[in-house]
């Protein structure tokens, strides 16, 4: 249900919620999922992404986040400045990806150890987004809450393992999702919850047999 | 409280002896679990932005990012200032305001989406102008904001508020009817008349396309930012005479819907047709694109 600060909100930096801020949620997640500082930034737009990114400051918007900002924060509009300072080399692509939505951006960040990072978001309208890939894998997250990504074997009673770790907690899921490679390969459940992961919660299914990986991407 | 019916909730304020306002923030602090003071005090940041994003508007030479806008609303204040408007500084000040906000939003900086990015200037220039008019304190304004946000709850639940669902009509259309509800309250007038204004609103803006030149919210969105003022204002007024709608806010707003499911998809925000396509609003798109 819509609440008040849905309507009057967010507070964000123009000039369009769905080419502008939702592009800046797009960046900043991608920052979240590298979980350091990236150097590089390679940006494809696709869609109307690629055809109007200039107009709307998408280009700029999109840097921003990967800069950690925010939506309302006013230095979006000198971005591409900044991350110069900050020493991060970014580059855009104009090229539709198959089947993705209008507004899609996918990011590939790497940080200067060489570790890197794939995301793609669509901004869906509202500053509102969904996060449709992370590396290779499809997954559905809006950002909105604490999400918990969770690769793991493709083998029965892997959803209990975790769940039941989260009852345990008193952990409240109100999004989940899972989606596998091909059948007994890796799956990956990703979990959306109220309030706060704690890290007890991840060392905790990090502990668990077949499990492959835990990450908290945390609500932005 | 459920959020499908305007009729509803201007009931159960009314059996309350509540201002639609003090109704909304009470039921809205209930449903976030947070504090009346904590649902003000966010509330209180979005009417300081608010009045930031006029004055940053303001400014004669400041260009948007596509290059294809700025300065109107500093052209607009000169004419007021000189007493050259037709309508009066009342008047001539809200479109100044609508102007400078939208503007604002164009050259990337920093507003509230109220309820849209597009559609932003409307409901600040109306309430700001009224406040300086009637001396009327910045905790009125807060609370008329809720006000506000009640119409367009409703509004974006019964049918849409963004120009890809149901064409200007939803954005412009809703901000205009936010706005005429909010000022009636802040006029003194009931939560039905808020009501009836809400429904004038909405009825005089029905079936406005989005057409934005070079799928921009720029030309015309600036400009109808003003109009929408002009629009809450004659609603606002209408309501406040004791005028009243013979159609109910409620079935207007499915009526809206209607209308915008109807529509075109080259007049919802695609940039295929209305003004995009005039033969002047390609060339625009052709020079800030290269191709269109």
């Amino acid at each position: 249900m819509l609440q008040v600060f849905d309507i009057i909100g967010p507070i964000m930096i123009g000039p369009s919620s769905s080419h502008t801020a939702g592009a800046v949620r797009i960046g900043k997640y991608a920052r979240s999922v590298l979980g350091t500082t990236p150097v590089k930034a390679v940006i494809r737009f696709s869609g109307s992404f690629a055809k109007t990114y200039k107009g709307h400051g998408t280009d700029k918007a999109v840097i921003a986040g990967i800069l950690g900002m925010d939506t309302d924060d006013s230095r979006i509009r000198n971005s591409m400045e900044i991350a110069k300072e900050e020493g991060l080399d970014f580059t855009f692509i104009e090229e539709d990806i198959d089947g993705a939505h209008p507004n899609t951006a996918e990011i590939t960040l790497t940080d200067a150890n060489g570790k890197s990072a794939l995301i793609q978001g669509a901004s869906i309208g509202g500053g509102n987004i969904v996060v449709n890939k992370i590396n290779d894998t499809e997954v559905s997250i809006s950002g909105k809450s604490d999400t918990l990504v969770i690769p793991h074997d493709d083998i029965p009673g892997m959803i209990a393992v975790v769940t039941n770790i989260l009852a345990e907690k008193g952990v409240n899921v109100h999004g989940f999702s899972l989606g596998r490679d091909h059948k007994g390969g890796t799956a990956v459940m990703t979990i959306e919850i109220d309030g706060n992961f704690d890290e007890s919660i991840n060392e905790a299914i990090l502990a668990c047999p077949n499990i492959h990986a835990s990450t908290i991407l945390k609500a932005i | 409280m459920k959020y499908d019916s305007l009729a509803d909730l201007v009931a159960a304020a009314e059996a309350e002896n509540m201002t639609l306002s003090a109704y909304i923030l009470k039921d809205q602090a209930a449903i976030a679990e947070k504090t009346e003071e904590e649902m003000f005090e966010n509330m209180e940041r979005a009417l300081q932005v608010m009045k930031e994003s006029v004055e940053d508007g303001l400014d004669p030479v400041k260009r948007s990012a596509s290059g294809l806008t700025g300065g109107d609303a500093f052209k607009m204040n000169e004419a007021v200032k000189n007493g050259r408007n037709i309508c009066g500084p009342f008047f001539g000040k809200a479109m100044v305001k609508a102007l400078a906000v939208s503007q604002t939003n164009a050259c990337m900086g920093r507003i509230v989406a109220s309820p849209t990015a597009g559609s932003c200037g409307i409901l600040p220039s109306a309430l700001l102008t009224l406040a300086e008019e009637r001396n009327i304190p910045d905790k009125d304004l807060v609370m008329a904001l809720f006000t506000a946000s009640a119409v367009g709850i409703v509004i974006a639940t019964n049918a849409s508020v963004a120009g890809a669902a149901g064409g200007c009509q939803a954005e412009c259309g809703a901000a205009s009817a936010m706005a005429a509800a909010a000022m009636v309250e802040l006029c003194g007038g009931t939560p039905k008349q808020c009501e009836h204004a809400c429904a004038i609103a909405l009825k005089n803006i029905l079936g406005l396309v989005c057409d934005p030149v070079a799928g921009l919210v720029e030309i015309p969105c600036i400009k109808r930012n003003a109009g929408g003022v002009g629009n809450a204002m004659v609603a606002a007024e209408l309501a406040l005479a004791g005028i009243e709608s013979h159609i109910p806010a409620d079935e207007v707003i499915v009526a809206m819907k209607k209308v915008g499911d109807t529509m075109s998809p080259t007049l919802k925000e695609t940039a295929e047709g209305g003004l995009a396509c005039t033969p002047t609003g390609k060339k625009l798109c052709e020079k800030v694109f290269g191709c269109c």
